[in-house]
């Protein structure tokens, strides 16, 4: 059904392909754009932004969100900042380098002219959430000030003291409500979308449900946009918020659009190392803390239980200086976590049940003194004491890589457009712009150029030859579609079992962590893909959920968006086998370079895996296409940060 | 640890409220307090019972989506965190907790524990913006910003919506949620134009949608998870008298 997979990437040279794309693109004139409805699925940075751009432009649009304010999306809780290539430190940054740290950073499995463009437009985004009242941390002299992330060699990072993704998020959402009060757009919160709905192959419509009082609606647009965020939720411990979840990718899936790359997750390395059995998520220490902590553990496995301030510093190994000296502690996310592995599989590691490395400020506040040390990052420092009632201040943070971002999504083109016309993906829901590993900084960057300045250009390149086509929901694709999902909602409520929710969240989450976490080998993915399908039948056999559909059910929210994992989570190992190579942040430990980096292979394997959904509702083994991914003007190299 | 729990159970808003008592047990004292909760309620499940409705997402003090008062305190004895950051080993063994919803007349009740508290997105819909249209932006560092005022700025903006300030009121006022806005956007240029206008709308949709005044008890500042100062109330204060003062000029 599918045919070969077209990037749509404009011709030319790499840095006129996005202005000779805007210039070929078609318009839709001011008095037309009332006349489409536009639907917007989540409102973070992503869906938050296109929202308010696209309400502002003079479409009407309707946004949708399972919070009960879209000001709560989890793009909120982003700590350390937002990359762009202003080149204000005068240390040779260009939008150039922001492309190639990016797509290198991403172990080259990304689309070239994709990153490219988002490194270009990276630098309107600050002007944008500057104008908006985003309040950016400035020098004494009343200009913009920066600071270093991993994977950079220059300072390229604009913040808000450790709550960057909190200031550009509620700018977004200020201008949100700007357009709500106005009337262009309408907001339902507390709305899960449930399915898509395609009318003649196009994406018209979605099926909600009203989390409050368990309405099921319908609802037809135009176009669709998913801005439903990332799915690290499947492995039940991440740094994602609680309510965090794949339905609305995955039921776009399920109805015909391409999964691209689901095994890249991104495992992030400073988190605080998990406490017990009844841990509901993890949070994260954001990486910029080090630019002035220095992550180590005791050179010698009988000093790990000593307190570290007795351990003295030529008993402590400094791995990431000692292993990577000229990025050192600042090393990507995913070299970082798997060094941190490592270490503690050495039988290195600190704290309780030996899974933790130490992030120590003691050379910064020496340096330094505290009180810069408290400007920089006193409410990360804050943080971690409420979590561990540890003073960092005085005795070193332990921290250890979690699950926090997913670099895998919806396939999508050079519009931002799925295979399915008229269905848009952005932010971290598609796949494009970060490869196999995410740089830091690199999220809220893609999320805002998404919204406000890519998805807005690209959106009429569709919109134009759909005047007059928006369906109504009385079209029984709609009747169809709306039946499905109260038949689902009804079986999850009808399994009355004994297993808890939690119970099957917890172990598909550890299943996976251990099979397709930090590292993945051949055999462990088998396996795991012989034991999700029997916990999957479990799911619907045991489950029990009580309550009713018609009410505010928290359960039944969450068996919904379990039972998707539950499919999801299978694909996700298809796609970690498949790709048998390693890259960024997918490591085979069959394919490693004598010192234990990602091999890659780009002979076989610098393509994107897109996944296609067979099995008329079942799940079946999915159809792969490829994407060949063409570099012209980066050459690949094996990644080094030594 | 050991734990009695007395919860306020209301099946929605027009039916009646009450108290249920519950036991929580084993109990660690790592276990954040919604943890706590979620692990009530799984047992809860398997003895085929409601499960307790409660409002959560971050769990990590950012998103405002917790709101719950325990022990009669908004976001309970842990100050400032919000309930999300709460951990039972703030709490004493052996000991009965009670865990109610903020109440507040503008924050109608939806279920149990969880409220709906539209009523602060609509304060930000009537003027808690700067209108910046994407594409019309100048360049960032055209328009230099006092280091001073930046900080300002970020420590008012830091509210996360929670309606703490509301819940703790014996008035039921949001003027500190209201303050922190008007604040924030009043300490920056780009906030200017829009400065008069912005706080006379704003105040305009507090009162309509019913909270209180202020009476200076500082409740408010006591339970904020942001440590939000009340000084910015001053500053809606002033903020507001400037614009009613502009507007009786003809300005």
């Amino acid at each position: 059904m599918i045919g070969k997979l077209e990037g749509k990437v404009p011709p030319g040279p790499l840095e006129q392909k996005w202005r000779n794309h805007k210039n070929n693109s078609r318009l839709v004139s001011p008095n037309n754009r009332r006349k489409f409805e536009i639907i917007v699925v989540g409102s973070g940075l992503a869906g938050g932004s296109a929202a308010a751009t696209l309400g502002e432009l003079g479409y009407r649009v309707k946004c949708f969100c399972y919070q009960d304010s879209p000001r709560r999306a989890h793009s909120i809780a982003a700590q350390g900042g937002i990359n762009a290539a202003k080149n204000y430190q005068n240390d040779g940054d260009s939008v150039f380098r922001l492309f190639y740290d990016t797509i290198k950073g991403g172990d080259f499995r990304s689309r070239e002219a994709n990153v490219y463009r988002l490194a270009e437009v990276s630098n309107l985004i600050i002007d944008q959430c500057t104008e908006q009242g985003v309040p950016f941390a400035r020098e004494y002299g009343g200009l913009l000030a920066n600071r270093s992330f991993g994977g950079a060699q220059v300072s390229r990072t604009f913040y808000a003291r450790g709550q960057t993704g909190q200031q550009l998020l509620l700018g977004a959402y200020q201008a949100l409500c700007r357009q709500i009060a106005l009337g262009t757009v309408k907001m339902f919160p507390q709305t899960e979308m449930l399915d898509l709905v395609l009318v003649d192959g196009h994406a018209k419509g979605v099926i909600t449900r009203n989390l409050c009082t368990g309405q099921i609606q319908a609802f037809a647009g135009d176009a669709v946009v998913l801005a439903t965020g990332g799915y690290g939720n499947v492995f039940f411990l991440s740094t994602n918020a609680r309510g965090c979840n794949v339905t609305a990718t995955y039921r776009a899936y399920k109805r015909g659009a391409l999964f691209g790359n689901p095994c890249f997750t991104q495992i992030h390395p400073t988190c605080i190392p998990v406490t017990g059995h009844h841990q509901s998520k993890l949070t994260l220490m954001s990486e910029s803390l080090r630019n002035d902590g220095r992550v180590w553990v005791p050179k010698r496995t009988e000093d790990c239980a000593k307190p570290p301030n007795e351990i003295p510093d030529a008993d402590r190994d400094y791995y990431l200086e000692r292993k990577y000296p000229s990025f050192g502690n600042l090393a990507p996310r995913d070299i970082a976590s798997r060094a941190a592995k490592e270490v503690c599989d050495e039988g290195r590691g600190v704290g309780p049940g030996g899974r933790g490395v130490y992030l120590d400020f003691a050379d910064a506040i020496s340096r330094l003194n505290e009180d810069t040390i408290r400007e920089r990052y006193g409410n990360l420092f804050d943080i971690y004491q409420k979590i561990t009632a540890e003073d960092a201040y005085k005795t070193p943070m332990r921290i250890y890589p979690a699950v926090h971002y997913t670099m895998g999504g919806l396939w999508v083109d050079y519009n931002l457009m799925s295979n399915i016309p008229g269905l848009h993906v952005i932010g971290e829901a598609n796949f494009s712009d970060h490869g196999a590993n995410r740089l830091g900084a690199s999220a809220l960057m893609q999320g805002l150029a998404d919204g406000y300045f890519v998805l807005p250009y690209t959106l009429p390149n569709y919109l134009a030859g759909q005047i007059g086509k928006r369906p109504s929901t009385d079209h029984e694709e709609f009747k169809l579609v709306e039946s499905e999902v109260r038949a689902r909602v009804k079986k999850l409520l009808e399994v009355n079992g004994e297993r808890t929710l939690t119970s099957f969240h917890r172990e598909l989450g550890l299943l996976l962590w251990d099979k397709c976490g930090m590292a993945r080998n051949a055999t462990g993915l088998r396996e795991a893909l012989e034991k999700i399908p029997d916990l999957r039948d479990e799911f619907w056999k045991k489950v029990r959920v009580p309550g009713e559909g018609e009410s505010y059910n928290q359960s039944l929210e969450r068996a919904g968006r379990i039972a998707d994992f539950l499919e999801f989570a299978e694909l996700m190992c298809i796609d970690a086998l498949e790709r048998d190579e390693s890259c960024g942040g997918h490591f085979r430990e069959e394919h490693q370079t004598p010192d234990g980096e990602a091999q890659r292979d780009d002979e076989n394997f610098a393509a994107v895996f897109a996944w296609e959904f067979q099995g008329n509702g079942k799940v079946e083994r999915p159809k792969l296409h490829r994407e060949p991914l063409h570099f012209e003007a980066v050459h690949l190299t094996q990644r080094s940060y030594k | 640890m050991n734990f009695q729990l007395n919860v306020w159970r209301q099946a929605n808003a027009k039916s009646k409220g009450k108290f249920a008592t519950y036991e929580a047990r084993n109990i660690a004292p790592d276990t954040s307090f919604l943890e706590m909760l979620d692990i009530v309620n799984d047992e809860l499940t398997e003895r085929s019972e409601a499960p307790i409705a409660f409002d959560s997402d971050c769990r990590e003090g950012i998103c405002g989506a917790c709101a719950l008062t325990i022990n009669g305190q908004a976001h309970g004895p842990k100050h400032p965190a919000a309930a999300c950051q709460l951990y039972m080993r703030s709490f004493d063994d052996g000991k009965t907790i009670t865990v109610e919803p903020f109440r507040a007349k503008p924050f109608p009740l939806v279920r149990d524990l969880v409220i709906d508290r539209s009523a602060l997105d609509r304060i930000v819909q009537a003027g808690g913006f700067i209108a910046a249209r994407a594409g019309s932006a100048p360049e960032a560092n055209s328009i230099p910003v006092p280091k001073h005022n930046a900080d300002l700025a970020i420590e008012a903006a830091a509210c996360i919506g929670c309606g703490a300030c509301a819940a703790a009121c014996p008035n039921a006022s949001a003027m500190l949620f209201t303050a922190a806005k008007v604040s924030h956007l009043a300490f920056l240029p780009q906030g200017a134009p829009e400065r008069t206008l912005r706080v006379t709308k704003m105040v305009r949709q507090m009162d309509a949608e019913g909270f209180g005044n202020c009476t200076n008890t500082y409740e408010c500042e006591a339970v904020c998870p942001a440590e939000i100062s009340a000084s910015f109330i001053a500053k809606l204060n002033r903020e507001y008298a400037r614009a009613v003062l502009q507007r009786s000029v003809g300005e």
